[in-house]
């Protein structure tokens, strides 16, 4: 659907474009928020401590494009209060970080650290953009999802309908905000701004396919330095959403970042939907028949 | 069952941020599509007592259901930008025309039906030629009534039994809403069967667990309410013995909608949890004490007893509003905790039923 939503735009379509958030190399530095935020001029959002790690900007949401994820995880520690590495867990753990520059459990609590970027992922399958009933979500010539503000009416539709529970309404001003994948610097040949102010190429800009292709080198890299759990989430078209423009490497299973281990466009089952509307409002006329025409005429 | 893993226990999809509003709607806008659909048969049986309290019915749908939905949105002056466009992908986009549709049949076919007009009356000569009453509505005539024409028959139609001339004219307006109306009663009948229904497929199509995983059920369920709510809201305006088939109406839809929650908590099977418990619980508790005490008193007396009619089709009511309640609580308990998201994205792919959003290994080259 996508790809005919792109071609309308003739000669004026772009190649795909998308994220890579390498979440090996992120170091939970928040620059890609604070970037997101000065750029767009996304207002503020209120920070508190919620004692979740180093998190305490919470989740993605009308004020929040960009969203840093913190997660401890901790070895089982032995008697002495120190983490049991085996001899040869600690050699893999060592060649790991040589090989590929991951760092994982650390020596004595055993401690890791998990930190991924979090942002809109810009589905080939967009649900938000399916269900928005004013046609405020639309599909770019770069196959980015944006809401134009000057059409969207605070429906709300999108925000359930998010798999990923991205978009939020913006508090005070009624209306629905996400990622726009700096759309404005895409049209000036600029990359992002989470991009550009990653200081450690955790999130990557790029044509998709490339990122797609480069991210394949990075998993076989991982996978085979003995990095457990390495994963690819998004990164091909064989998912519920079609693959996305920003997919990311992760190291745990999603739902351990808050991302769903299945996520799906509810759309896609849209004709069930209406089927079953259709039975039901036929059982309804049935009713209203035989209530009025069967019996007494009364 | 392990609990499933989560992000500091933090939900994965966002709640709606819809207000009370939108299950109030969910409400009437049943009630107003079925009432069409009763008054237009109704009247089509003769029976223009029993039609003109379920026009009423469908006239508040009409004018609540858009002040309701308005009033939820963010941007309430935008409430037009609707119709920009038509997409069956969005049930919001469909039903917003669905509605556009039956407000515009309902009102001129619910007014016609409400306002007096002296052809209604057999065309009698209400006052004599050059009296300043509009002889179209004498205050003295109750407008219900229907006396004989002069073959002695019971009028059956709302369309004048007699010629113009007879009486003064109609004021222009009344006249051409007349008209209209005579293609509005049945297009509201109709455009009422998927008001009536289409709200199920608008919380289905959404990542709200209970409510995509009930995207079969939910369309049914709300129709079984929206027939219960037409039936008693017209059992409680209508005489006893006007009032049959809106007592079979009502019954009808009570007895499906009573049968139909335990099918659809059935079918969700685990993801049926949010709607025993909280304030959906609570909600489902309620709707079905009183759509089953209702619709009980509604069977046993509001035959004869008028008093029992008003009070078995308020409960019916009340029932039907409280369901509606229920799936839209249960919607949020279950989008705001994790393991309702997580839990069955989890297991269907560990029963091999997706691939899921991960892959481990690198991919193929002839993806």
């Amino acid at each position: 659907m996508s790809a005919l939503e792109v071609r309308t735009y003739g000669a004026e379509a772009k190649p795909r474009v998308g994220f890579f958030t390498d979440t090996s190399l992120c170091i939970g530095c928040k620059a890609c928020e604070v970037a997101c935020k000065e750029w767009n001029r996304v207002p503020e959002s209120p920070i508190g401590f919620t004692g979740n790690s180093y998190d305490n900007s919470i989740d993605l949401g009308a004020n929040r494009w960009r969203h840093v994820a913190f997660v401890e995880q901790r070895k089982e520690l032995d008697a002495d209060g120190v983490a049991a590495n085996g001899l040869v867990e600690a050699a893999s753990l060592e060649s790991l970080a040589s090989d590929t520059g991951l760092q994982t459990y650390q020596d004595g609590d055993g401690l890791r650290w998990l930190m991924a970027s979090d942002v809109c992922k810009h589905c080939t399958h967009a649900a938000c953009l399916e269900v928005c009933p004013t046609g405020a979500l639309f599909r770019t010539e770069f196959d980015t999802v944006v809401v134009q503000q000057d059409v969207c009416n605070g429906c709300g539709y999108c925000i359930p309908a998010c798999p990923f529970g991205v978009l939020d309404q913006r508090e005070g001003d009624g209306r629905a905000w996400k990622c726009t994948l700096c759309y404005d610097r895409l049209k000036d040949d600029k990359e992002p701004a989470c991009a550009q102010a990653c200081p450690t190429d955790s999130i990557q800009f790029g044509e998709l396919e490339e990122l797609r292709a480069r991210a394949d080198r990075r998993l076989e890299q991982l996978a085979s330095a003995g990095a457990e759990g390495a994963q690819l989430y998004l990164a091909d078209g064989s998912d519920g959403v079609g693959g996305a423009g920003a997919f990311f490497l992760l190291l745990d299973d999603p739902e351990v970042y808050g991302l769903p281990p299945d996520p799906v466009d509810t759309t896609r089952d849209v004709g069930e939907s209406w089927a079953a509307v259709g039975a039901a409002a036929a059982g309804l006329a049935a009713a209203l028949l035989g209530s009025v025409l069967v019996g007494r005429r009364r | 069952m392990n609990e499933p893993r989560s992000y500091h226990g933090q939900p994965v999809v966002k709640e709606p941020i819809w207000k009370p509003e939108i299950p109030w709607y969910l409400f009437l806008g049943g009630l107003g599509g079925a009432s069409a659909g009763l008054a237009w048969l109704s009247q089509l049986r003769g029976n223009d007592v029993l039609a003109k309290r379920a026009w009423t019915g469908a006239l508040i749908g009409t004018g609540l259901s858009p002040a309701l939905l308005i009033s939820d949105l963010g941007r309430p002056g935008r409430f037009l930008y609707m119709l920009r466009m038509f997409k069956v992908t969005s049930p919001m986009s469909v039903g917003s025309w669905v509605l556009f549709a039956f407000g515009g049949a309902s009102s001129a076919a619910g007014l016609d039906a409400l306002l007096p007009s002296v052809e209604r009356r057999g065309g009698r000569v209400l006052s004599p030629p050059g009296a300043r009453t509009p002889a179209w509505r004498p205050a003295h005539v109750r407008p219900h009534r229907h006396p004989p024409d002069r073959r002695g028959r019971r009028t059956r139609s709302l369309l004048p039994a007699r010629s113009l001339s007879r009486s003064r004219p109609l004021p222009r307006g009344r006249r051409l809403l007349r008209l209209a109306a005579r293609p509005a009663r049945p297009a509201a009948a109709l455009a009422g069967l998927p008001l009536a229904t289409y709200t199920g497929a608008l919380l289905a199509q959404t990542a709200v667990p209970v409510w995509h995983e009930a995207r079969r059920e939910l369309p049914a369920l709300f129709a079984a309410g929206a027939a219960a709510s037409a039936g008693a809201f017209a059992t409680v305006l209508t005489p006893v013995e006007h009032a049959a088939a809106a007592r079979r109406l009502a019954l009808l839809g009570s007895v499906a909608e009573l049968a139909l929650v335990p099918v659809m908590e059935h079918r969700l099977g685990e993801l049926g949890e949010p709607y025993h418990t909280a304030e959906a619980g609570a909600y489902g508790r309620l709707a079905r004490g009183l759509t089953i005490s209702g619709a009980l008193l509604l069977a046993a007396r509001a035959g004869r007893s008028r008093a029992a009619a008003v009070a078995g089709g308020a409960m019916v009511l009340a029932g039907a509003a409280c369901e509606r309640w229920s799936v839209f609580k249960a919607g949020f308990q279950s989008a705001r905790d994790p393991k309702y998201t997580v839990g069955p994205q989890r297991r269907r792919v560990a029963g091999g039923l997706t691939r899921g959003g991960s892959r481990r290994v690198v991919a193929v080259e002839a993806d």
